[in-house]
């Protein structure tokens, strides 16, 4: 029987980054992926084909109604879907073909089948073939992930009622198109289809879009999306999904006032569920906490020795990043290093046009916190490259401690929003100050200086606003 | 092996000092015993010594304050004297190192140690050192919110902030001089600005302390010294045979003292917020003048101490007070104080009250003055005493009443335990 000193269970962002560091440090290392491609939901169903769609979709956007702002005049634009999914899916690809290459590079064994642990210490594989294998490890590092999570009334069936891997791979846009769920997912794959020329309705649950980022910047977004053709019900509890002759009919409420929305189809993007269950880890008396995530304490550790766990299957952000670092950390714990992962400043982007990004505290959590705050605040539309890219909406946000000009928070809504956080994300990481960042040079001209700027207002010295 | 010089603690309320100077430089050899640096606090300057032979390497410039227990030099004592060299660097880097002017060294250091642009000016404008600074950033690197609060430590207890009792400690120095900071003549030279010692900002800091909080005023009375004069003319021989030290004024003066602060308590009180504090102990405080500024090192249970000892103890303290020697323990703790201006050739003055004591007895110059004797005109040699007093503990009429018992006792000696 092969041993190993590290066995990964899944090939998301979480896993493969984890197997990469392991190989680095001289681990013997192997993972287990019960797909056939590596990547994970990310690279395969998730952020990296969204991201090729709503690229593709945001240059669509772009020939047929801003380039003619520039001077351009283009006829008859029409989009060509197959062809665009045909992109997505070599972009996917490339990617997961790079990280099975990586794998390689870093002497990782790679096993194709569902891996449960059996014992600590042993995981064992239904491979392809039908054939079953068994290896034994030091280490086992569970990385497999979530699952969205749909409606007990609203079942995901794959073809009217779907979650967001089937709303990847519309071969045409639906022509109603209902979206439960206004946060990243949904905003995401709502503005795909809405930009495609779907109907697009989102139906939230909450007063507001975007839950877990900065309130000003998501109001300031949700009016962008509604003026690019997207419909919001706020306050709005759907109660039932029923289909009838093809067609979906949702059921809501808001307030008192019961609303029926038709439509083709129906994206059911509420969050999602730490996929969990069926490794074998609750055999072996791997701990979960009520929401069935694994417990684990600060190093990763489960309470089982000798298995491990990162990424979306414990507690904190369902973000691939945040998977990412923790593999590294956990995988450099292992090998007697002082991992490490700084929870306080881990960005979070909604790929929207614009881009909502956020790091560390909102505006609203420092006064929930009562913390004493100052906010810096500039609008691109006194950033002269915004103007010059006729990119000019959304505006930059800062959130620092009153006594120490520490910065809290970040919160940037524009265009290339994800781009631009992670300026801040460095200066946070640093525990920089809005002046640290509001004394570096920025060049001329850029959007970043609208984030200098947004610092400098927090000590009410911006340049190209009337300081309030 | 390196060994690590730090800043010892030196008495019980300091918890900060400047090294004030350097005896040694970086990369000089030092023997064990050999003194490195001068530590000046806000109680007394000590020099602190080397505890063993070796390189020494500084950490920290001159003028820089440094908190009790802080790293500020390094004593490689893996070298032996006659292998003297610039300070420890790694072994491939010693000749380019060698060759290195000090502007480059300071560059290098920068280099090595970035100051985010927040910091880098914080740290100029309030000329703080940087290494003095403890980190609370990535990797210990600074913030800004650490040097502005190093920055609001450093100025607390500066001019136009009140001092309360409360709030006041022993660490809280007015901002430190920065290492170049020396005496800078004006352009035209018609003044010269010079950065006040931690010392001489204490006593400042204590003397508006006490003028802010207590009722201080002063009474006055005068003794005639003739008896004290004639007994010590007649003992002085015999004392300095037995005892080896000079019988002086200032110990008839304190044993008058504690006679005085027994006769009236309150005295030898204090007042703290709400509560009044009876000692009933006499540790006297006895001002010393230095060229560093006013010190007063306290004669602990000056009652229970015979005039050959207070006077041995008396010409000890000036003589290590003078050289800077004197322990911090020995500056503590005072119920009150004498002083006498009379050295100087002061007739008359208002003594300013040692907090937190009540009350502190003014000695002055001895004048031969026409005075009232039995109804006849004789010139006698009086002295003026005065007594600053803080009102809140003490009525007038005990004041006074103390006054006139320390009259008393000088004008009649054996109204005191004479012992020699």
């Amino acid at each position: 029987m092969e041993r190993f000193d590290v066995v990964i269970i899944g090939s998301g962002p979480g896993g493969y980054v984890a197997a990469i560091r392991a190989g680095q440090l001289g681990l013997k290392t192997a993972i287990v992926e019960k797909d056939k491609e590596l990547g994970g939901t990310c690279l395969n169903i998730g952020c990296i084909p969204s991201k090729a769609l709503l690229t593709s979709s945001d240059h669509f956007v772009f020939v047929k109604k801003e380039a003619e702002k520039h001077g351009i005049k283009v006829d008859n634009v029409t989009v060509d879907l197959p062809k665009m999914q045909q992109r997505k899916e070599k972009v996917v690809k490339t990617l997961t073909g790079g990280v099975r290459a990586l794998m390689k590079t870093n002497k990782v064994t790679t096993f194709e089948g569902l891996g449960t642990i059996t014992a600590p210490g042993k995981v064992s594989m239904k491979l392809s073939n039908g054939e079953t294998q068994e290896i034994e490890t030091k280490n086992i590092i569970i990385a497999t992930g979530s699952v969205p999570i749909d409606l007990p009334f609203a079942k995901f069936d794959g073809d009217r009622i779907v979650s967001s891997t089937e709303a990847l791979s519309f071969t045409e846009p639906p022509k109603k198109f209902l979206v439960i769920g206004a946060g990243a997912i949904g905003l995401e794959l709502g503005s795909v289809w809405n930009r495609l020329g779907s109907e697009v309705t989102m139906l939230e649950f909450l007063p507001r879009i975007a839950v877990g980022f900065d309130l000003e910047l998501s109001n300031l977004l949700q009016r962008l999306l509604t003026a690019q053709g997207m419909t919001f019900h706020l306050e709005t509890k759907v109660s039932a999904v029923k289909i009838e002759n093809g067609r979906v009919t949702a059921t809501a409420t808001k307030g008192d006032q019961e609303m029926k929305f038709e439509a083709d189809k129906v994206l059911v993007s509420v969050g999602r569920k730490p996929f969990s269950e069926g490794l074998g880890a609750e055999k072996v008396g791997v701990a979960f906490d009520e929401k069935k995530r694994i417990k684990i304490d600060k190093n990763f550790r489960t309470n089982v020795e000798g298995i491990y766990a990162i990424g979306d299957v414990i507690a904190g952000p369902m973000l691939a990043h945040k998977a990412e670092d923790e593999g590294i950390a956990c995988v450099e714990i292992i090998a007697g290093k002082a991992g490490h992962v700084n929870y306080d400043v881990i960005p979070g982007i909604i790929y929207t046009n614009p881009e909502l990004a956020g790091v560390g505290l909102t505006e609203e959590q420092a006064k929930e916190q009562g913390l004493d705050v100052r906010i810096g605040k500039f609008p691109f539309r006194a950033n002269g490259r915004a103007l010059a890219n006729e990119d000019a909406d959304g505006m930059v946000k800062f959130i620092a401690d009153a006594k120490t000009d520490r910065i809290l928070g970040a919160h940037i809504l524009q265009h290339t929003a994800s781009e631009l956080i992670a300026e801040a994300a460095s200066v946070m990481e640093f525990g920089g100050s809005s002046e640290d960042l509001g004394r570096t040079t920025h060049s001329h001209p850029t959007l970043s200086e609208a984030v200098k700027e947004a610092a400098m207002n927090v000590e009410k010295r911006a340049l190209h606003i009337v300081n309030r | 092996m390196a060994i690590e010089v730090k800043i010892p603690a030196v008495g019980e309320s300091i918890t900060s000092g400047v090294v004030s100077t350097w005896h040694k430089k970086s990369g000089d050899f030092v023997h064990e015993g050999d003194p490195l640096f001068t530590l000046e606090t806000d109680k007394v300057s000590t020099e602190i010594v080397a505890e063993k032979a070796g390189v020494l390497e500084t950490k920290v410039p001159e003028g820089q304050e440094v908190k009790i227990g802080q790293l500020v030099a390094i004593i490689d004592d893996s070298k032996s004297a006659s292998e003297e060299k610039p300070p420890a660097a790694p072994k491939e880097k010693k000749e380019a190192e060698a060759k290195k002017k000090p502007a480059e060294e300071r560059r290098e250091k920068e280099e090595e140690n970035p100051l985010s642009p927040a910091v880098r000016r914080i740290v100029e404008e309030e000329h703080l050192e940087p290494s003095a600074i403890s980190g609370t950033g990535k990797a210990g690197r600074l913030t800004k919110g650490d040097v502005a609060a190093a920055a609001a430590a450093a100025s607390r207890g500066s001019v136009g902030e009140v001092v309360t009792p409360k709030n006041f400690r022993a660490d809280s120095f007015p901002r430190t001089a920065a290492p170049s900071e020396e005496t800078k003549p004006s352009p035209d030279g018609r003044v010269t600005r010079k950065k006040i010692s931690p010392l001489r900002r204490k006593i400042a800091a204590q003397l508006v302390l006490a003028q802010q909080t207590a009722a201080i005023l002063t009474t006055f009375n005068e003794c005639d010294m003739t008896a004290v004069q004639a007994l010590r003319a007649d003992a002085q021989d015999g004392f300095v045979k037995k005892h080896g030290v000079k019988l002086g004024f200032m110990s008839f003066f304190i044993k008058a003292a504690v006679e005085a602060l027994k006769a009236v308590p309150p005295v030898n009180a204090r007042i703290e917020d709400e509560d009044f504090i009876q000692n009933n102990f006499y540790d006297i405080g006895i001002a010393v003048s230095t060229e560093r500024g006013l010190v007063v090192p306290v004669l602990r249970d000056a009652d229970k101490k015979s005039f050959a000892e207070l006077e041995r103890d008396i010409a000890g303290f000036a003589t290590r007070a003078r050289e800077g020697k004197l322990k911090l323990e020995e500056l503590q703790g005072g119920t009150f104080t004498i002083t006498n201006g009379g050295v100087f050739g002061s007739l008359f003055a208002t003594p300013i009250l040692n907090p937190p004591q009540s009350g502190i007895l003014g000695m002055h110059k001895i004048m031969p003055r026409p005075v009232a004797v039995n109804g006849k005109v004789e010139v006698r040699p009086m002295m003026y005493l005065a007594l600053s007093y803080d009102h809140r503990a003490i009525d007038g009429k005990e004041s006074v009443t103390f006054l006139v018992k320390v009259k008393e006792c000088i004008e009649d000696p054996t109204k005191l335990p004479l012992d020699f």
